[in-house]
């Protein structure tokens, strides 16, 4: 009915419903138009804040109050106090065992699981479990579990006769508290690497195993040099992801030990949120949290050559 | 089978043992807990391992009559619902445009998808407290509703673009041959081919908020406005006193949206935990 009212004449005088269905159909247009959405959040709520964290850092930010530049004095301050320094080496000590328990535990788990089994979905289930539950909730079943006065894990110790009456504070001694946050971590990110790996050793082709069993190698023989190099490129895919989502870890810590005892498990991000809201310095937090930065950079950069080369 | 390749097989169910223990011990002992006395509970010479005074609900009498765990659930609720599709709406489209269109910088704009993807939450929450608060939406549940896209888009747009580019190109080519609009062939093609990605980024995405805390824990904090992992961790725990038979109970309960989902579901979590991180 609009075509009688508008005589189409030339491509200009097209009716408007048209003349959109057709910018709509092309490329350059649809493809700004439908990204749009996603760009403007990420700008506003990603790109924006994360460039308020670089003022706050450089300032003497408080909560409720003006804020000066006060150049790079956040981070040198951040340099000479003990609690920092304590948490950078926290950060590595943590990430680092629990990424190398992860890909032990996670690679022997995998080689499980691809073995011929009766309860397969099941036990995948259960495998799962731990990565899907919240885990601010699970570990507080954790926390239960290392309580003081009626720790599960020590009153079994010591049934088991491995620990001595009334066995370890788990939470309020130094390297135990360290040791339960590491635990927890692995407990939760196990299922992820068991089942990416898992993924990656059902695409390595059968073939290879039988002409290296044809060859004489025995089953040692054919993960040395069939499985490990061929699941490199998963291995590190996902020990990359690992490492910047345990080197951010908050839930774990925040609640097993809330960074004590005096500091000894404090990660940059329960450190970043003490100073920055509850202590109100909110540059300092700010600063603090920026140290996560330079990994993120590092496992973007490699990420986007190793998945680079498979997505595109 | 063979003699020995059925005990090869048993061991191999041995082994797992250790590891199916660890993953669910926890969650045994969080609800046995909760199923317990405060009169057992904290009675030291009782056996952890079991209920010897008989299991009793009145961990969840309380927490469901006594305290405000119905107003947490439901909040949690309605963040996740929304956030979920919002952020699906949003998320699909632009892994449409990103999958399948050429435009103007649309190699930078997936670059970028997939850097804020790995942003971690704990990096940003400082100045995204301060943005919320000019928002107005301090200490509102709408300030997560917002927040959360932050990570679920990126998220889903990644699982989607993967599932997109598995859409021969050629389907869609003769619908709009056929002369279909392109929107039409999304719609009415691709879509509907894509449904398995689509359930597997909703199944995430509703996971990802149910379970989101840093969020939730710095920018909310009335009673009536915190999700349920926030109320049950924060409010059940009275300056140092801890209700662990309550805590356990809320644990529990507040776990049982997801286990359900992902009880019906445990094939979609396995596809997607691996193609988010491999694809």
């Amino acid at each position: 009915m609009a075509i009688s009212t508008f005589p189409v004449t030339a491509h200009a005088r097209l009716p408007w419903r048209a003349r959109v269905r057709e910018m709509l159909d092309r490329e350059r247009i649809l493809g700004p138009l439908f990204t749009s959405p996603a760009m403007i959040l990420i700008v506003l709520l990603v790109a924006y804040p994360f460039c308020m964290a670089l003022y706050f850092s450089l300032s003497n930010a408080f909560i409720g109050r003006p804020s000066h530049f006060v150049g790079l004095r956040n981070f040198i301050n951040l340099w000479d106090s003990d609690a920092f320094q304590q948490t950078f080496q926290n950060a590595f000590v943590f990430t680092g065992f629990a990424i190398a328990f992860k890909i032990v535990l996670g690679i022997s788990l995998a080689l499980l699981l691809n073995q011929q089994l009766w309860f397969k979905r099941m036990i995948r289930g259960m495998v799962l479990l731990p990565w899907v539950i919240p885990t601010a909730l699970s570990v507080l079943g954790w926390q239960w579990m290392f309580n003081s006065s009626y720790s599960v894990v020590n009153w079994t110790g010591i049934a088991l006769g491995i620990m001595d009456p009334p066995g370890p504070n788990w939470l309020g001694q130094k390297y135990y508290a360290m040791t339960a946050v590491v635990a927890v971590n692995v407990w939760r990110g196990l299922p992820f690497f068991a089942i990416t790996i898992l993924a990656g050793l059902v695409s390595i082709p059968k073939e290879l195993y039988e002409a290296a069993e044809a060859d004489g190698a025995g089953p040692w023989a054919r993960f040395w040099y069939v499985t490990l190099p061929l699941l490199k490129g998963v291995l590190a895919i996902v020990v990359l992801f690992s490492t910047i989502f345990t080197f951010s870890d908050f839930n774990i810590v925040y609640q097993l030990t809330h960074g004590g005892p005096i500091n000894s498990t404090h990660l940059f991000a329960t450190l970043s949120r003490q100073i920055g809201l509850e202590s109100g310095r909110l540059g300092e937090g700010a600063a603090i949290s920026l140290y996560l930065f330079p990994v993120l950079m590092f496992v973007v950069y490699a990420q986007l050559k190793y998945v680079r080369k498979q997505a595109y | 089978m063979g003699k020995r390749k059925f005990w090869n097989r048993v061991l191999m169910h041995v082994l797992l043992v250790p590891f199916l223990l660890f993953a669910i011990f926890p969650f045994f002992h969080m609800t046995l807990t909760s199923l317990k006395s405060d009169r057992e509970l904290y009675d030291r010479k009782a056996v952890p391992l079991l209920i010897q005074q008989g299991p009793t609900l009145e961990h969840y009498s309380k927490l469901l009559w006594e305290t405000a765990f119905i107003t947490w659930t439901k909040n949690s609720l309605i963040v996740t619902f929304i956030a979920t599709a919002v952020s699906l709406v949003v998320a699909t489209i632009a892994a449409y445009a990103l999958a399948r269109l050429k435009f103007f910088a649309v190699g930078s704009f997936g670059t970028g998808i997939f850097v804020t993807y790995l942003v971690p939450t704990s990096l940003l929450f400082l100045p995204l407290a301060q943005v919320v608060n000019w928002l107005g939406l301090a200490d509102s549940k709408w300030a997560l509703v917002v927040t959360y896209p932050t990570f679920l888009v990126p998220f889903c747009t990644w699982l989607l673009m993967g599932y997109f580019r598995t859409v021969p190109k050629e389907v869609e080519e003769c619908a709009m041959v056929d002369g279909a609009t392109r929107i039409q062939a999304l719609w009415r093609i691709v879509l509907p081919i894509a449904i398995p990605g689509l359930v597997c980024a909703a199944l995430f995405a509703f996971t990802l908020s149910w379970n989101e805390f840093i969020y939730a824990l710095t920018f909310t904090s009335s009673s009536d406005q915190i999700t349920a992992s926030v109320g049950v961790t924060s409010e059940l725990i009275r300056g140092d006193i801890y209700f662990w038979g309550q805590l356990m109970a809320g644990a529990v309960l507040a776990s049982v949206p997801i286990v359900i989902l992902y009880v019906f579901f445990l094939d979609y979590y396995v596809s997607g935990l691996t193609a988010g991180a491999v694809k």
